[in-house]
């Protein structure tokens, strides 16, 4: 019996034993591909976790106004510099259940409401704040001891898959002014680009650019004198604009422009016939990756306001030509360090009036040197006949310097000297501070 | 008879040898025509494209990609594209958009049957949580998009330009599956080597200039303590660099890393008054002339971080 006992414990053992050993022998072979199965598991669900969270990234930029994003601030900066859009977009979830008053409540049309979606899509919206202040006299062309000179909203978005549309309305101490407002076709046959709305001629270089993208808190005297002030060539017509390939590397896109005739005391329409027109040829070369030249002609021609002074009939036109020279030069490794740019324009206007033909001629020269991230400083000379008796001349010159707080902002000082025709000096320092808030949308180079 | 079916013949050969004229030289010469916001993408697209693709990037590998400027000579390779790779995550955001407005080519307009935004296969870190103010800096609000710095978002965005050039050129979608099939192989081995070579450093605490290291230091375990800017985009202050001495002292960390398109000044002073060392570790492809592809970046930034931190014990 004990034997049989000892008999059956020893199998018992020798079995447990087996099966412990068989245990041991086999479970590290199955642990390690159990756990590297449920390793590759993990790994695909992550992957695939990746996969999703990217989708949900694309579904949110597109809400956002199926843009591309424009937020730079092109107030203190060249093109090229980025900045977020200030809120996030309207959660997509945000539904018309959840929101009073939508239609899912039955409680009638939402008339006039944007709902979550709706609102996904409204545009880029920003705001560029120019605050001016001046010291000293000058008893031509005073300006304000302190103003708001310029708030400049702009609502910014894709229209759709051919087109995107841009608004700048400018609003003044003194009143609201479209500054710009149209639609470019950036889907256009054999690569032209069209843009029908108000905007901003393509005569020359300062023309083209929004006060808060001057290195300057003023225009030049020649814009002044010769090209409609502040808002120069600003008018509502279209534009149609091809780039080309030119020989030995060089870049060049002609533009031409047709307008209604009305800018400011520069051209002035009587009738629908009276319209301007403006047409510029623009070449541009890298010299180095670090250093290029960009060169540009311009032509524009429209009716003047003679007809109305002189209350005659006839034609009055004014021509003007214009040519235009500027070199940068940014070392790519230092590119937010330091910089430069030459510019200067020439320009000649062709005025009839009554009793004499003016033709006058102006000119500015300017240097803009970065000395580190924040510090810029600068001078330019200014000189420009008057279009209306080219017998009258003006000249200054301003010295200039700016301070960037962060890319949103900048602080900037300016001296300057003017002789006027009437033989008065001026001597005014001026100030600028321009801030901005939101989405603004780089400008082109 | 001879007559009529030399005619024919004649005609026949005609036929074929205008056939030919019309489909041999375009499937045998087409090419698409790719452009790349960064230098890493094109890296990335060349490694999947291989000689079915021409590839061109816009921005330089040293440059900051943030300020790129947009100068007219882009237009033209715009135009010409046949498809538009960026970043994404708004990297690109103050100087890709007027070019691609201005390039009048409707194909890589955003929506367009060109346009890729590489940012859709890759992990991506430092998502904002909450409201989003310039009170944070040059934040971006969709995420950190230094993301290629990670191997793994190398493979991910590799994979999915693979296949968008396999939707686009469906005749060599096969070959570019095998070309990323090939790259996969490859980075799987070299990855091996890298994490081989960096494992003795896991852990080790390091401050950046910019936020541009989250995904590297996450693949290759660095903690990153601090940055040199006290926000992204905002320049050092003096109150911020003492900040950071005062961490860096703290914490024991002894190695500072700056992108080769910041100044060294601030991470120099701060090296000086810790007894700690300066690293230039280029982030992108062409940072370096030895960092001339997508392998040789992670090659060339891990041997110097390899030496650097042996030089810091």
């Amino acid at each position: 019996m004990t034997r049989k006992i000892l008999i059956y414990c020893f199998t018992l053992l020798a079995l447990s034993s087996s099966f412990v050993w068989a245990q041991q022998a086999t479970t590290p072979t199955g642990q390690q591909s159990d756990t590297a199965a449920l390793e590759q598991r993990m790994k695909d669900m992550e992957e695939r976790i990746i996969q999703l969270e990217g989708q949900v990234r694309q579904l949110k930029a597109q809400n956002a106004g199926q843009a591309p994003p424009t937020g730079t601030n092109a107030n203190a900066v060249p093109p090229g510099t980025s900045v977020p859009p200030v809120s996030a977009p309207e959660p997509a979830s945000q539904t018309a259940a959840q929101i009073p008053g939508s239609q899912t409540e039955g409680q009638g049309p939402n008339l006039g409401g944007a709902t979550g979606m709706a609102k996904a899509l409204n545009p880029d919206i920003s705001v560029i704040g120019d605050f001016l202040g001046s010291v000293g006299k000058n008893n031509v062309r005073g300006v304000p001891s302190l103003e708001m000179h310029e708030s400049e909203v702009g609502f910014q978005a894709i229209i759709d898959p051919y087109a995107r549309g841009d608004f700048f309305i400018s609003f003044g101490e003194e009143g609201v002014n479209l500054e710009e407002g149209y639609i470019t076709f950036t889907a256009l046959p054999a690569g032209f680009v069209g843009r029908v709305g108000k905007m901003r001629a393509a005569f020359g270089k300062v023309n083209t650019l929004h006060n808060h993208v001057l290195p300057w808190t003023d225009r030049p005297m020649v814009t002044d004198n010769l090209v409609g002030g502040e808002d120069g060539i600003d008018d509502a017509g279209a534009s149609i604009t091809r780039a080309f390939a030119g020989p030995k590397g060089i870049f060049l896109e002609a533009t031409g422009q047709i307008f209604r005739g009305d800018s400011g005391d520069l051209f002035s329409a009587q009738k629908k016939g009276d319209v301007s027109t403006v047409a510029h040829l623009r070449g541009y070369r890298d010299i180095t990756e670090s250093t290029n030249v960009d060169i540009g002609i311009s032509y524009a021609r429209g009716h003047n306001d003679a007809q109305n002074i002189a209350l005659l009939p006839g034609d009055f036109v004014t021509s003007l030509y214009g040519t235009d020279a500027t070199i940068r030069w940014k070392p790519l490794r230092r590119s937010i360090y330091h910089s430069f740019i030459g510019r200067g324009e020439f320009i000649w206007s062709q005025r009839q009036q009554l009793l004499a033909f003016q033709r006058a001629f102006g000119f500015y020269t300017s240097g803009d040197y970065q000395l580190g991230r924040r510090w810029f400083v600068g001078g330019r000379y200014d000189r420009s006949d008057r279009s209306r008796d080219a017998s009258l001349t003006d000249s200054g010159a301003s010295a200039v310097l700016t301070y960037w707080p962060s890319e949103f902002s900048q602080l900037r000082a300016q001296y300057r000297h003017a002789n006027y025709a009437e033989g008065i000096s001026a001597n005014e320092l001026r100030f600028q501070v321009q801030f901005s808030l939101g989405a603004h949308g780089a400008h082109p180079f | 008879m001879i007559f009529k079916s030399k005619s024919r013949f004649i005609f026949s050969f005609v036929v074929v040898a205008m056939l030919l004229a019309f489909v041999l030289p375009s499937s045998a010469a087409k090419k698409l025509n790719v452009i790349t916001s960064t230098s890493d993408l094109a890296s990335l697209t060349q490694e999947v494209g291989g000689d079915r693709i021409t590839v061109e990037s816009i921005a330089k590998g040293y440059q900051d990609p943030h300020f790129v400027e947009a100068k007219p000579s882009f237009l033209l390779k715009l135009r010409k594209a046949d498809l538009l790779i960026s970043v994404g995550l708004d990297l690109e955001i103050g100087w890709l958009p007027p070019l691609i407005t201005q390039s009048g080519n409707p194909r890589i307009q955003s929506g367009g049957s060109g346009y890729l935004d590489a940012s859709q296969f890759a992990e991506v870190l430092e998502q904002p949580q909450g409201q989003v103010t310039r009170a944070m800096g040059d934040v971006h609000p969709l995420g950190n998009p230094h993301y290629w710095l990670d191997p793994d978002n190398g493979r991910r965005v590799a994979k999915g330009i693979a296949g968008k050039l396999g939707q686009m050129q469906p005749e060599d979608a096969a070959y570019f599956q095998q070309r990323f099939q090939d790259f996969d192989k490859r980075l799987t081995e070299a990855e091996k080597r890298w994490e081989e070579m960096m494992k003795p450093y896991r852990g080790r605490k390091v401050v950046t200039y910019h936020r541009s290291f989250p995904n590297f230091s996450k693949h290759f375990g660095l903690n990153v303590i601090g940055y040199v800017e006290p926000r992204p985009g905002i320049p050092p202050s003096p109150g911020h660099t003492i900040d950071v001495i005062q961490t860096m002292k703290r914490d024991g960390a002894k190695l500072i890393l700056v992108e080769p398109y910041f100044d060294l000044k601030t991470p120099q002073s701060i090296a000086s008054a810790i007894g700690g060392k300066v690293l230039v570790l280029p982030p992108s492809v062409g940072g370096e002339p030895d960092a001339s592809d997508y392998f040789k970046l992670f090659d060339y930034d891990i041997g110097l971080l390899v030496k650097a931190f042996n030089e810091t014990k």
